[in-house]
């Protein structure tokens, strides 16, 4: 497969989970802060700021101001619209790769935009982040019933799963940073969709071990950190077909296996009493696995430029 | 019910539905009898559903950066059988005498040395690159790919516009534009036996395949596009999409020692034939464009060592270059030994004959003048509807240039209906088939690019001029036996017979079932 083309598959991966994930964190925190009269509105939009990478931004914050920045700014790849549109621009890119009922559904989105935008205006932007959960669980149906197991979709998914376990520890990381009781745990596993999940799985019991137990180490859970991080495991080796005689072949292999086994090994107690240092260390993990991985299959030299000399 | 077609004029020009008022000619007797009881929301209602179909999907091409659908309008142009053998053959017969002429020009000059040609004109050609001047390619093919433009004229003859034998696009739109139709009109496909356009890319790729180097088995094919910012980027991904090749853009691809490899995630991997839709100018920094960042270094060299086949070859412009243009009857005779079957529009050269010239300059404003190296409709000067200023500085042009300008009878190009808001009108139509060479036939996709220029009168049918394009339909002969090449034998598929599908899990018994009612409805009564 073409080193751009498993690039822009990787980074498709990345975008359109980063668009999900924080339509998720955007949704449940503003309705938090909304249905909560004790929630410092400023102190919370800056906390959500802080930990979404967004830091320097002056005057004052505001709902309104957070939704702008973080859901509709169409230049800041970071934002639910911008990841959209870049998610669709990779797949511009590499459309002879991705099905074509995946490049409908990611460019008919797109196309969307316009009208989403509108939807926060007449309906709020629960509507529109409601809409974009939808869109983006049709292209991960469509990703997996239209895709071939190839090599592109291992690109995909590994993009997919470094991107959910930066989000979710970004989303840990907004309970943390909060002193533990903004946003509740029960808003963060709303966030992740996984509520309902975890109900059944405690038997309704929640406190703050076995919520961050549950995100962290579920194995069953996808959305959990620990389920991204094997998922991106399996990728890898998937994606060297010669395991090597000792340890494992790659760094990028290395860096999440290390990573994986740290929390998998520790246990919930010593996580929760060290959280902090746990989350930075997951978000330090995956921009390390990108740029292992980017050295290893995407490497690019640019593009040359020739220059006519005159003959002295 | 208000007729569809009951204020519909014929306009000037050959009218491709109606050969007199309200009576369609007998290919559009099926296609009339279904719009006519249409109202024209019912036919906006479709057409609306067919643009909606190709915004979602992203049929677009790019004008000036912005992405824009290529409208399709919802009345198709129907060519019958016969017509079409016309077409087809002609067409044919005009990429054998090029090739001929690109191998002559490009080794021994045969041509040039009879008189059949001027040698000034061919190297005068902006399209001609000494470059390609020993390039032999190895199944002697150089035009793999072909549009020729051809118009109708107001007695319904096919006349050649221009020959297309460089990258010539469009082809894309003649295979989705089937596929939306087949949609949105299902009761005519239904009532009329239309040539099915799908194995373009199947012909295309046997075509590149068949132009491989010597010693190559199993060559590696890619398509060649500068990018996602390039007009036509979604014809090169659909092309390489359902070839099933690779879509590379200059910078992956690199060269080394003439050969000639993408960089893929494995490393490199070796490329035979590159199916390049990139201009000669743009291919190789190497030869011509030192700025160009689109291109590869070195593909040139690669090429003529024979261990990578450039298809289309680099100079072929001299062949489409439109003053070579009016020299192609004569080359068709030449090489071929026979009659043109498509003749060409009336075209004045301007530099041989000072008389010409002063005759063409005296009549301006009736004729059409064109720049011989132009493409895209950019620089044509329709002499009828062009301002006395427009003539003025068309004339300094040519008298300046009089090399790089043609003059052509204006042809009131033929028309057919087309939706206009909501109403039917007369629009003006061409028609660009696009053949494919593969060394042993010259094979011409039955249907082509139809544009349509929008607006009234319009004679610029091009896209980038704000056209559409129209569904074209080819049909079968009511006797003969469909006469689509198989491209590959198809395998023996053992289809296991049918069982009903797996039933789901019951709700339990009966018994069950109607205690859990009652249980409820107890509940409710309480």
């Amino acid at each position: 497969m073409l080193s751009r083309i498993a690039e822009s598959l990787y980074w498709i991966g990345r975008y359109v989970e980063r668009a999900e994930d924080t339509a998720r964190i955007l949704d449940v925190h503003l309705h938090r802060m909304l249905a909560d009269p004790w929630v410092d509105e400023q102190t919370a939009c800056r906390s959500l700021l802080g930990v979404m990478g967004v830091s320097s931004v002056d005057g004052p914050m505001s709902v309104a101001r957070v939704v702008g920045l973080l859901g509709l700014d169409e230049h800041n790849p970071s934002s639910v619209v911008g990841a959209l549109a870049a998610a669709r621009e990779n797949a511009r890119g590499a459309r002879e790769t991705v099905s074509s009922e995946m490049w409908e559904t990611l460019n008919a989105t797109w196309h969307g935009l316009p009208d989403a935008r509108r939807r926060v205006e007449q309906q709020g932007v629960h509507a529109f982040f409601r809409w974009v959960r939808e869109r983006c669980s049709v292209l991960a149906g469509l990703t997996d019933a239209t895709m071939s197991r190839d090599e592109g979709w291992l690109f995909l998914v590994l993009g997919r799963s470094v991107e959910r376990v930066d989000m979710t520890a970004r989303l840990l990381s907004t309970h943390v940073r909060a002193g533990g009781s903004i946003p509740s745990w029960l808003t963060l596993l709303r966030s992740c969709g996984a509520w309902e999940t975890y109900l059944r799985t405690y038997r309704g019991s929640l406190d703050d071990r076995h919520a961050a137990e549950f995100l962290l180490l579920d194995r069953l859970f996808p959305r959990s950190v620990f389920a991204a991080l094997s998922s991106a495991e399996s990728c890898l080796a998937e994606l060297e077909p010669d395991p090597s005689r000792a340890g494992v072949a790659t760094d990028a292999q290395r860096i999440v296996g290390r990573s994986r086994t740290n929390l998998e090994f520790r246990g919930a107690d010593e996580l929760m009493a060290d959280l902090g240092s746990v989350l930075a260390g997951l978000e330090r993990t995956c921009s390390q696995v990108n740029d292992a991985v980017s050295r290893r299959y995407f490497r690019q030299t640019s593009a040359v430029l020739w220059v006519s000399e005159a003959v002295a | 019910m208000a007729d569809l077609f009951e204020d519909y004029r014929l306009g000037p020009g050959w009218d491709e539905m109606f050969g007199e008022p309200s009576m369609p000619r007998s290919t559009y007797e099926a296609l009339h009898a279904t719009l006519q009881p249409l109202s024209s929301a019912e036919l906006g209602i479709r057409a609306e559903v067919l643009a909606r179909a190709f915004l979602d999907q992203g049929i677009t091409f790019a004008l000036k950066g912005v992405e824009r659908p290529f409208p399709l309008d919802i009345v198709p142009r129907i060519i019958a059988a016969q017509e079409w053998r016309t077409v087809e053959i002609g067409v044919a017969q005009r990429i054998r005498a090029l090739e001929a002429f690109l191998d002559d020009v490009y080794g021994a000059g045969q041509v040039l040395a009879d008189g059949v040609v001027p040698r000034r004109i061919v190297v005068t050609s902006a399209h001609f690159h000494r470059e390609a001047a020993g390039i032999t390619p190895h199944n002697g093919v150089r035009i793999h790919v072909a549009g020729v433009d051809l118009i109708r004229d107001e007695q319904g003859t096919f006349r050649v516009l221009e020959d297309n034998v460089r990258v010539p696009s469009g082809v894309s739109y003649v295979m989705e534009n089937r596929r939306a139709m087949a949609h949105v009109l299902p009761e005519v496909f239904a009532a009329t036996r239309i040539r099915p356009v799908e194995s373009y890319p199947a012909q295309l790729l046997r075509a590149l395949r068949a132009a491989a180097p010597v010693g190559v088995n199993e060559p590696t094919v890619v398509v060649l596009t500068p990018g996602v910012h390039n007009s036509a980027y979604f014809e090169h991904a659909l092309l390489a999409r359902e070839m099933g090749v690779e879509l590379v853009e200059g910078r992956d691809l690199v060269c080394v020692g003439n050969e000639v490899a993408m960089r893929t995630t494995a490393g490199e991997q070796r490329v035979d034939v590159i199916y390049r839709r990139i201009d000669d100018e743009f291919l190789d920094p190497v030869h011509f464009r030192a700025d160009s960042v689109i291109g590869c270094a070195g593909l040139l060299n690669a090429a003529r060592a024979g261990r990578v086949t450039i298809a289309n070859a680099v100079g072929n412009g001299v062949a489409d270059d439109k003053l070579l243009y009016t020299y192609v009857p004569d080359l068709i005779r030449y090489y071929l030994n026979e009659e043109p079957v498509l003749p060409n529009v009336e075209t004045y050269r301007l530099e041989d004959d000072p008389d010409v010239l002063a005759h063409v300059l005296d009549r301006l404003d009736e004729l059409v003048l064109k720049p011989v190296d132009g493409s895209g409709g950019a620089g044509i000067v329709i002499g009828s509807q062009a301002t006395d200023e427009q003539l003025a500085a068309v004339r300094s042009l040519i008298e300046v240039d009089p090399r790089g300008w043609i003059a052509q009878r204006e042809v009131a190009l033929s028309m057919v209906p087309t939706l206009v808001g909501n109403r039917l009108r007369a629009r003006h139509v061409d028609l660009r088939p696009f053949a494919v060479n593969d060394g042993e036939n010259v094979w011409v996709l039955p249907g082509g690019l139809t544009r349509v220029a929008l607006p009234e009168g319009a004679l610029v049918v091009n896209s980038s001029q704000g056209g559409g394009s129209k569904d074209t339909w080819v049909l079968t002969d009511v006797s003969g036996p469909a006469e689509e090449a198989p491209v590959e034998e198809a395998p023996v598929v053992v289809v296991p017979s049918p069982r009903s599908p797996d039933p789901g899990p019951s709700a339990g018994p009966v018994a069950v079932q109607q205690q859990q009612q009652q249980q409820s409805a107890r509940e409710a009564q309480c």
